[in-house]
């Protein structure tokens, strides 16, 4: 693609989020459908920084997700009843955690780290199912309400009013892409590529590779983190589903889905998966064999994504 | 959402049952003793699981996400079975006709994926784990099924020491026989002798002239066959419930990661380890049993990132 296309596209992309709750009603959703597909490719985005970008296999990214969701919640519900608060404390939870567990396992790879991944997730997962009195265990944290805005002159009402909170949403999300995607034109994310394309090669440059792995995991986990305070936020609740690996597969399925290696991939996975899943899980109580056979067909069907596709056949 | 697999708690209602009996020091003796006993057993199956996914990641490189699902339909089969050809006749056909799937889908679908990022082969499974829980939940529904063993195994075989069932005691000695089975089926026979051999080098092996597709088949079979015989003995201790298999899936992948990469020996050790230490802690702090294994893999990590009887080169 030239370089106007690009921006033509980038533009186009900007342009439909910025009215999708002006037309998302107009083909059959509803406005808070816009958020959650917003909040879970923020998630599956964050995920491809470190898959489609670094060549890292994660399986276990639902954990920070989990971890921003409960750290949003409970701070809202015992700390202080206050978004913002809620968010960072959220994003600090997560990212924290994965710094930890990083330095664990940074020096894996391939299809080991995927498993120590997945199996780090479930220490969470355990915590927030057993701690009954603090985390509602199997219930799920509910009680609590994300509050209204409060900027000074300016009073947003983010509960009541779902298009408010979607620009919020849509605000949180652009900065974070935005970063994402500086960080990646940056040197720094040459040398992620470089350490995807040929890690010896990049090892023998000089590099230091266990470093890099490690930064981009913690930025990756500092975003999927914030996207889930953001989806614990949308639903006023948040259950061990979020910690779950099941829902690390899910991250995962959207990027190879949308195309894990162009940058807005994982974003038209994001908003062809969350409306699947919206569709049959009203059509049918086995919804999840669907979504499973759904994994199988894109697996051999369409590895390459949606966005690998197209970009194959406008290629040379 | 999706439904959580809960946790296996065959605890708390022994662990009164043990208070209310005998003096002070028995009772701890027998606490003790009766978590020693419980950890084995779990681990076990833990050893059990993890040996199958062993074999398939070790020759293949797959992840058999599915694996807890497979395990199901053994159990499910079982069931199935016992009214035609009692428990004994469904303790031997039922591992072998779930063998018999796994071939099957290894031939149509899991085949493709060899040699292909790891990414897609987990991705592949992982969608038929939850054709698998969801496919039993449709056929078999969602309620704790009864799982009838023959009476005379079922008695305890001392008073004093009231939780050593004859099943109990049989499925260890079956465990052990089957494992001392698989041991000498990979040192003894050519097939296994191939199995190990391609697990070290596949290339070379192919060089050979041995047929690697079909090894590769093979191998899968028969750590399906694990599988199958794990879910059987499972359900007839657990009662059957379409989550059976996902409740014991993740220890296995702990079990794996503690044992060492690579090293069959190493599973059946990490298997028994995490076993007997989440049955330990139970006795003490029950809420932590799951997550002790979790610390206990993180503690491996930090000391011998390739498990304790792993291979430095395996990990990259």
């Amino acid at each position: 693609m030239s370089g106007l296309d690009k921006r033509a596209a980038n533009a186009l992309i900007w342009l439909l989020l910025l009215t999708m709750p002006y037309w998302i009603g107009w083909i059959g959703g509803y406005t808070s459908l816009g958020s959650r597909v917003l909040v879970l490719a923020l998630a599956a985005m964050s995920l491809n920084f470190l898959l489609g970008f670094t060549g890292v296999l994660s399986f276990g990214h639902a954990a920070y997700f989990g971890l921003g969701a409960y750290g949003a919640g409970m701070t809202i519900k015992y700390l202080l009843p206050s978004t913002p608060l809620g968010i960072l404390v959220g994003v600090l939870v997560g990212t924290v955690a994965a710094g930890v567990v990083g330095a664990l396992i940074v020096r894996l790879r391939g299809v080991y780290f995927a498993m120590v991944t997945i199996a780090f997730g479930q220490v969470f997962y355990f915590i927030a199912y057993r701690w009954n009195s603090v985390t509602g265990g199997d219930d799920g944290l509910s009680g609590w309400k994300r509050m209204p805005l409060d900027l000074g002159s300016a009073h947003v009402d983010i509960l009541n009013d779902d298009k408010a909170f979607y620009f919020l949403v849509l605000i949180c999300f652009a900065v974070a892409v935005g970063i994402m995607a500086a960080l990646l034109r940056s040197p720094f994310g040459r040398t992620l590529l470089a350490i995807r394309e040929n890690e010896r090669r990049a090892r023998f440059l000089g590099i230091p590779i266990e470093r890099h792995i490690w930064l981009s995991w913690v930025i990756s986990c500092l975003f999927v983190s914030l996207s889930g305070a953001l989806y614990a936020l949308l639903n006023n609740f948040s259950d061990p589903h979020n910690l779950h690996w099941s829902q690390s597969g899910d991250f995962v399925i959207m990027a190879v889905l949308g195309g894990m290696r162009s940058f807005w991939g994982p974003l038209i996975g994001a908003a062809i998966f969350v409306v699947l899943q919206d569709y049959l899980s009203s059509l049918t109580d086995n919804w999840q064999s669907f979504i499973g056979l759904f994994f199988v067909l894109v697996v051999l069907f369409f590895p390459r994504g949606v966005l690998g596709m197209i970009r194959r056949r406008a290629g040379p | 959402m999706r439904k959580i697999a809960g946790s296996l708690t065959w605890g708390p209602a022994f662990r009164v049952e043990a208070l209310a009996r005998g003096g002070r020091n028995l009772r701890m003796t027998q606490l003790i003793l009766f978590n020693v006993f419980n950890g084995l057993i779990i681990g076990a199956f833990y050893a059990l699981m993890a040996l199958g996914l062993s074999l398939i990641l070790n020759l293949s490189g797959v992840i058999n996400f599915a694996h807890g699902g497979f395990l199901a339909i053994g159990a499910y089969l079982a069931f199935a079975l016992i009214p035609h050809i009692g428990f004994w006749g469904a303790l031997l056909v039922a591992p072998f006709l779930t063998a018999a799937i796994g071939l099957v889908v290894e031939r149509f679908l899991i085949r493709r994926l060899y040699g292909r990022d790891p990414l897609y082969s987990l991705l592949l499974t992982f969608g038929l784990a939850f054709i698998f829980e969801d496919g039993t939940r449709y056929i078999w529904g969602p309620q704790t099924l009864p799982f009838t063993v023959p009476d005379w195994l079922n008695r305890p075989l001392s008073d004093q020491y009231f939780f050593l069932t004859g099943y109990r005691l049989f499925m260890v000695l079956l465990v052990v026989a089957v494992v001392v089975g698989l041991f000498l089926i990979l040192n003894r026979t050519r097939l296994g002798m191939r199995i190990r051999a391609g697990t070290g080098d596949l290339e070379t092996v192919s060089t050979l002239g041995v047929n690697v597709r079909i090894l590769r088949t093979l191998n899968f079979g028969l750590g399906i066959f694990l599988a199958g015989l794990a879910g059987v003995l499972a359900a007839g201790m657990l009662g059957l419930q379409p989550t059976i298999g996902s409740t014991l899936i993740m220890p296995s992948f702990v079990a794996i990661i503690v044992g060492g990469l690579g090293s069959l020996p190493g599973t059946l050790l990490g298997g028994l380890l995490i076993g007997v230490a989440s049955g330990v802690t139970g006795v003490f702090f029950p809420s932590a049993s799951e997550a002790v294994i979790y610390v206990m893999m993180a503690l491996v990590l930090m000391v011998r990132p390739q498990g304790l009887f792993g291979e430095e080169g395996r990990i990259q």
